[in-house]
């Protein structure tokens, strides 16, 4: 046998990313071995808990998954259950669906890049430091922050775990007044994301390829948020009722939560799918400020996804803005959506990427099978990728700056282990 | 305009035993009517905190602590302001600093960083005993719930006789 000599390097926590799990690198010689991305947290068992209840349940019940994206959980559950009622919600209703998906992305996206993100290309531990450093930037990022929760709370009727939502439309709605005040507050949020974009742009971003293949939803018209048809960046579109065919879970010894390929290979969901695979399609305006912030039609980059974020806090201010001035309220807060058995299929983009639900209903309306594949679940395979990728010629750096630099490379995916998981070591294992 | 703004806030989780406490506490205290101007829930989570009591006079947050060695159903009652700040939140600290990590020091830290604490920040902190996965309280931590809900009433009129025009 060859000397051998071993390396150990346990960092408590890695910060900044929502959630806990752990990252272990096995390293050998000049090669790295392996990584894996642990979550070790207790499977939660949501598919399991929902069998049984009514078919009016899933959206309330699914958006406690998660207190950063519950809204991506009630969007998701509302079109797989009226898909398989046969019920399309449409017209104003529909658009206040997406206003109130457009506060989440306001509110998920300005978080993680003001006090999750922006500190490593700053130099700075935390958001803290941050703070005392900059105080008005850090005012700014909160602000414009506020402005997503306040359309959540207005359209939600409440900050966290909004429950206003239900299978047609909503439970109330908004009123004139309250629209008209989402609009002021939307006039400063749009020159703060403007601003933010702006700022993101002038950070230095160390190079880093996403080899893998990337899926999000695409509209013919838009960029999409709350609907479109799942399509790979090789792969092309296909239809929704075809994802778990194309969309393979699978377990993994290291983790309780699954992972999943697209067509057997790793892929990737998110801000950098979505932008590789829709961007052309945004507004001209919005185009043409990311392009003055570098951002092209396509990024593969992760370490850039701070600009893509960025670019679409400001394009959902300006989706919320064109919403609410177009508003015309509807004649209920709600279509009826009758029971039907069948099964029925959603998918939206929840910020950190696409999130898959599917019901099997009864004549009753009973759940007897839901399937939920959130996007941090996708994203595990591409992310240990990359790291793989991003580790092995830096193997010449010291175990804490090469600890860093890997959290540095998990933040850029904004894991929201949390859907799984509640904690992050990393161990380095040179040997 | 010179209008005295009381905010009480719990923060917790009733679904791990004796993180619940405040959420015991905040229905006693809207049960009872407490006259403020915000009487909420809160996950905890830093931004929301100071969103909620910004601007406040008065702001009360109800929490629950683990405390080593603990005496569960304790109560701790802290007040902080921008001159009197807790020691920095992040000095001995290795825990996870996600959204989901960051606590009530660290909300306080960055509200003060950034002139976002209320006038007066009152925190009651009440020991609890079993924080893992289930709902009720330890039988400790029920009895002081009727002793909190007293300190934040007994603070709140105080701060209300006290006050300014009141």
């Amino acid at each position: 046998m060859t000397h051998r000599t071993g390396r150990l390097l346990t960092v408590g926590a890695l910060a900044r990313v929502e959630g806990e799990g752990a990252l272990h690198v096995s390293v050998r010689g000049d090669r790295v071995e392996a990584v894996r991305l642990e979550i070790y947290e207790p499977p939660r068992y949501f598919e399991a808990l929902l069998r049984g209840r009514t078919y009016a349940e899933p959206p309330d019940l699914t958006s406690r998954i998660c207190g950063i994206c519950p809204v991506a959980y009630q969007m998701s559950a509302c079109r797989a259950i009226e898909d398989a009622c046969g019920i399309v919600v449409d017209g104003q209703l529909a658009q206040l669906r997406r206003l109130l998906y457009c506060g989440e992305w306001i509110e998920s996206h300005t978080l993680h890049v003001y006090l999750l993100h922006a500190p490593d290309f700053l130099h700075l531990p935390d958001a803290l430091a941050l703070a005392r450093t900059d105080a008005a930037l850090l005012q700014r990022g909160l602000r414009l922050k506020k402005a997503g929760n306040e359309i959540v709370e207005v359209l939600g009727g409440r900050a966290i775990h909004p429950v206003n939502v239900r299978l047609g439309g909503f439970h109330r709605l908004p009123t004139r007044a309250e629209l008209d005040h989402l609009a002021t507050v939307l006039r400063q949020a749009r020159t703060d994301a403007e601003d933010t974009l702006g700022w993101v742009a002038g950070f230095e971003f160390p190079p880093l390829t996403v080899q893998h293949e990337l899926l999000a939803l695409t509209e013919p018209d838009g960029y999409a948020i709350d609907s479109g048809t799942p399509t790979g960046a090789l792969a092309g579109p296909f239809p929704l009722r075809d994802f778990e065919h194309r969309v393979r879970e699978h377990q993994v010894p290291h983790s309780t939560a699954l992972h999943a390929t697209l067509d057997g290979q790793a892929h990737l969901t998110g801000p950098l799918a979505r932008w590789n695979l829709g961007s052309e399609r945004l507004p001209a305006e919005i185009r043409a400020l990311a392009a003055q912030a570098g951002l092209g039609p396509r990024c593969v980059n992760p370490f850039r996804s701070i600009v893509v974020r960025a670019a679409e806090v400001l394009w959902a201010v300006t989706e919320a803005q064109r919403i609410i001035e177009q508003y015309e309220p509807p004649p209920a807060p709600a279509v009826p959506v009758p029971p039907h058995a069948g099964t029925g299929y959603g998918a939206t983009e929840a910020p950190r990427g696409l999130l898959y639900h599917r019901y099997d209903l009864d004549e009753a309306g009973f759940v007897r099978r839901a399937v939920i594949v959130p996007p941090t679940a996708q994203n595990q395979t591409a992310i240990e990728a990359d790291l793989l990728a991003f580790v092995e010629p830096r193997l010449h750096l010291d175990d804490a700056e090469l600890t860093r630099q890997c959290e540095r490379v998990i933040r850029n995916y904004d894991p929201c282990i949390s859907c799984a998981a509640h904690f992050l070591t990393l161990t380095v294992d040179r040997s | 305009m010179d209008e005295y703004r009381i905010v009480v806030i719990g923060v917790g989780n009733e679904y791990r035993h004796d993180d619940g406490v405040a959420v015991a506490v905040l229905a006693e205290l809207a049960a009872e009517g407490l006259a403020t101007d915000r009487l909420t829930l809160c996950d905890g989570e830093p931004t929301r905190l100071m969103e909620l009591w910004e601007g406040a006079d008065l702001a009360v947050v109800v929490d629950a602590v683990h405390s080593h060695p603990g005496e569960p159903g304790r109560i701790h009652q802290v007040t902080v302001d921008a001159d009197h700040l807790l020691a920095d939140p992040l000095a001995d600290d290795d825990a996870a600093v996600g959204t989901h990590g960051l606590g009530l020091g660290h909300a306080v830290a960055l509200a003060a960083a950034l002139a976002k604490l209320p006038r007066e920040l009152l925190i009651v902190a009440v020991e609890g005993a079993d924080f893992s996965i289930g709902e009720g309280l330890s039988p400790a931590v029920a009895d002081a719930v009727p002793r909190a809900v007293a300190e934040v009433r007994r603070a709140v009129d105080e701060r209300q006789a006290d006050a300014p025009g009141q």
